[in-house]
């Protein structure tokens, strides 16, 4: 009796989130196995794996794989050493130090789109951008970044993006860190740089594994910077799967093989995830 | 002579003066401990020697070196601290030997070293854990073990026990005593507790509000306290104080009149000039039941029995509680009528500064 009534209780917020995770999911595979080309409505007859076939040999496919990989990887490790750099750097009392703590934190506040639309215009713009402005004042050729290095420029515009939320999750965890150890150390005939190597690193341990397995959720479906600077070109060079999928569904207008990558992207994510939890995981359970 | 030597050290934080000049000899060998109320700076001491607070003023010298200025891991200290402080990321054995491999000690060195600490300390069997899978009593002895690894000129203990239950500390405070005898090399011991002080102190410095209050063997400072602070500090339970209503001096005879008798000294155990006001120390044990003709009488308010003795705290006829020391066997209920006797040589008299005015107990007069 007892337990049916939980069940019972329970059960609303079971269904809502079993819709709100099968039902797409399943539209998704339905989608992925019929031809369904905007251009072509009412001919949705069933095509088995073909639009599977169609997206992994289209021309983008290999490029975008690496390219999201290549993001993943470079934005996951400057995020990391950066932001375990900067809250060492900011752990000590210094004048003017929380400030300095808000100043940092802070482009985490920024919505993606305006974080790249600033870094397009203001920052890496070739004619009255800021890095364009330093290189004439060295006396050097501007360079045009979206143009010359599309991916190179996403992976700056992600990175200074999420590397807040990797300084805030150190800071914290740094002040976590027990003074009588590091005094102890200190006594023991140990540097700063001993410190920081054999006792502030692995302490550190357990908040660069839950950095590096949130960022990776998010840095997997990078869109907004890619959609508003360099729109996945030139060519491919800055198209990840993400942006190849919302190409071929909303600019090709072919849903069939947006679905199909869909689940790619699915697949690949879980890929990431399996290596991933082999090589972080550990240091979560111990 | 004197190995560790603290002259006027002064220790300024923000607005608040923590040590107040503090000058004390410790020769080697010997086993010191400091202690004091909450706050009163024995701490921020130890941590000042340490060289993991800075001076501000004075100077500590140690085995004929000034190191007012020397870094903490450069002073040859080791210390032990009250959370253990184990680098949680390594085991026993790297623990142990972390001092060394920084201090790049050969291999074969390190290793004899903590084989014969761990053996010592009976860690053998833990060597390979971590310090998260010890109890708190094992994880007391890695700390030890890792300063005594070193073979410091000098060890620091920052209340080291005060995270263990009663009964294990009682158990590491003879460990420490045994060590302390084993390795004959000088310790610095802070704490808020009593006991521990009296017990494994060669001698007590008591601290208060940053100043050296007294320091002393504890069985000084246990009978000839010389201010109230030390004589109320010392002992459990606390000294009596008794306010002194009137007193005169008539040839060699102090009269003291309080509550509603007088007590006689010889007065020739007075020192100086005559204090304006006095108050009458007495120690619960100094303290008798008498039939009749007891100096005071009161109410017996409450009857503690520890089994080997009983505390009587009785309320005077000026309705102060007074503690007495009564035999186990004590057969006083609450609210008896009791006849209470002083024991006049162990009386101590503070004056109005509360200092000593004289102590009236002598050596001599208790062997």
């Amino acid at each position: 009796m007892k337990r049916s009534i939980t069940r019972l209780l329970m059960a609303p917020s079971v269904i809502m989130l079993l819709v709100w995770m099968i039902v797409p999911l399943s539209m998704t595979i339905y989608f992925s196995t019929i031809r369904y080309n905007l251009l072509y409505p009412g001919q949705n007859n069933f095509v088995g794996l073909m639009n599977y076939e169609f997206f992994i040999t289209d021309p983008g496919f290999i490029t975008a794989v690496a390219n999201t990989l290549i993001l993943l990887i470079s934005a996951l490790s400057i995020t990391v050493v950066l932001g375990v750099m900067l809250s060492a750097l900011i752990d000590k009392p210094f004048f003017g130090r929380s400030i300095v703590r808000v100043l940092l934190i802070s482009p985490f506040f920024i919505m993606p789109t305006v974080n790249a639309l600033i870094w397009k215009n203001m920052m890496m713009n070739p004619v009255y951008g800021i890095f364009a402005w330093i290189s004439q004042s060295l006396g050097l050729q501007p360079i045009d970044w979206l143009g010359t290095y599309p991916l190179m420029s996403v992976i700056i515009m992600v990175s200074w993006q999420w590397l807040p939320f990797a300084i805030l999750v150190f800071v914290t965890a740094l002040q976590s860190q027990d003074t009588e150890q590091k005094e102890a150390a200190q006594m023991d005939g140990a540097t700063g740089w001993h410190i920081f190597r054999y006792l502030t690193i692995p302490h550190l341990a357990r908040p660069i594994a839950v950095v590096v397995m949130i960022e990776t959720i998010f840095l997997l479906a990078v869109f907004a910077e890619i959609f508003v600077t360099t729109g996945g070109g030139p060519g491919y060079a800055s198209t990840n799967l993400a942006y190849l999928i919302y190409n071929q569904a909303l600019l090709q207008y072919d849903v069939g093989v947006a679905s199909a990558g869909g689940l790619f992207a699915v697949l690949l994510a879980n890929i990431v995830a399996f290596f991933l939890i082999r090589a972080v995981g550990k240091n979560l359970t111990v | 002579m004197s190995y560790l030597v603290i002259t006027e050290l002064q220790k300024h934080y923000d607005s608040y003066h923590a040590l107040r000049g503090i000058n004390l000899n410790i020769t080697e060998g010997e086993f010191i401990v400091f202690v004091g109320p909450s706050g009163c700076g024995k701490s921020t001491l130890l941590r000042t020697i340490a060289g993991l607070e800075s001076s501000s003023g004075g100077t500590i010298e140690l085995d004929g070196k000034d190191i007012t200025e020397v870094a903490s891991s450069k002073r040859d200290l080791a210390m032990v601290f009250q959370s253990y402080a184990l680098y949680p990321h390594m085991t026993v054995a790297d623990n142990l030997s972390f001092a060394l491999r920084l201090a790049k000690v050969p291999d074969a060195e390190i290793q004899e070293k903590v084989r014969s600490v761990s053996a010592s300390l009976q860690l053998d069997p833990l060597l390979d854990r971590k310090p998260k899978e010890l109890s708190g009593g094992q994880r007391q002895r890695v700390a030890i073990g890792r300063a005594i690894v070193r073979q410091p000129k000098v060890f620091l203990f920052d209340e080291p026990l005060s995270n263990l239950d009663a009964a294990l500390r009682v158990q590491m405070r003879l460990e420490l005593a045994r060590l302390h005898k084993k390795l004959g090399t000088t310790m610095v011991y802070v704490t808020h507790d009593q006991i521990e002080a009296m017990t494994l102190a060669d001698r007590v410095v008591i601290l208060n509000a940053g100043q050296i209050e007294q320091v002393g063997t504890p069985l000084e400072l246990y009978r000839q306290p010389n201010s109230r602070f030390v004589a109320e500090f010392i002992g459990t339970p606390k000294m009596n104080l008794i306010p002194v209503d009137t007193f005169a001096v008539k040839g060699d005879q102090l009269t003291l009149n309080l509550l509603d008798s007088s007590v006689l000294f010889p007065a020739n155990r007075l020192s100086g000039p005559l204090p304006k006001a006095m108050i009458m120390g007495i120690r619960p044990e100094h303290l008798s039941l008498v039939d009749d003709n007891g100096d005071f009488t009161g109410c017996v308010e409450l009857v503690e029995h520890l089994g080997s003795e009983a505390y009587a705290h009785i309320q005077l006829t000026n309705s102060q509680t007074i503690i007495l020391k009564a035999s186990a066997r004590s057969t006083l209920k609450d609210g008896d009528l009791v006849h209470i006797k002083v024991d006049s040589s162990e009386v101590i008299l503070f004056n109005e500064s509360d200092r000593v005015v004289s102590v009236i107990a002598e050596e001599a007069s208790n062997d």
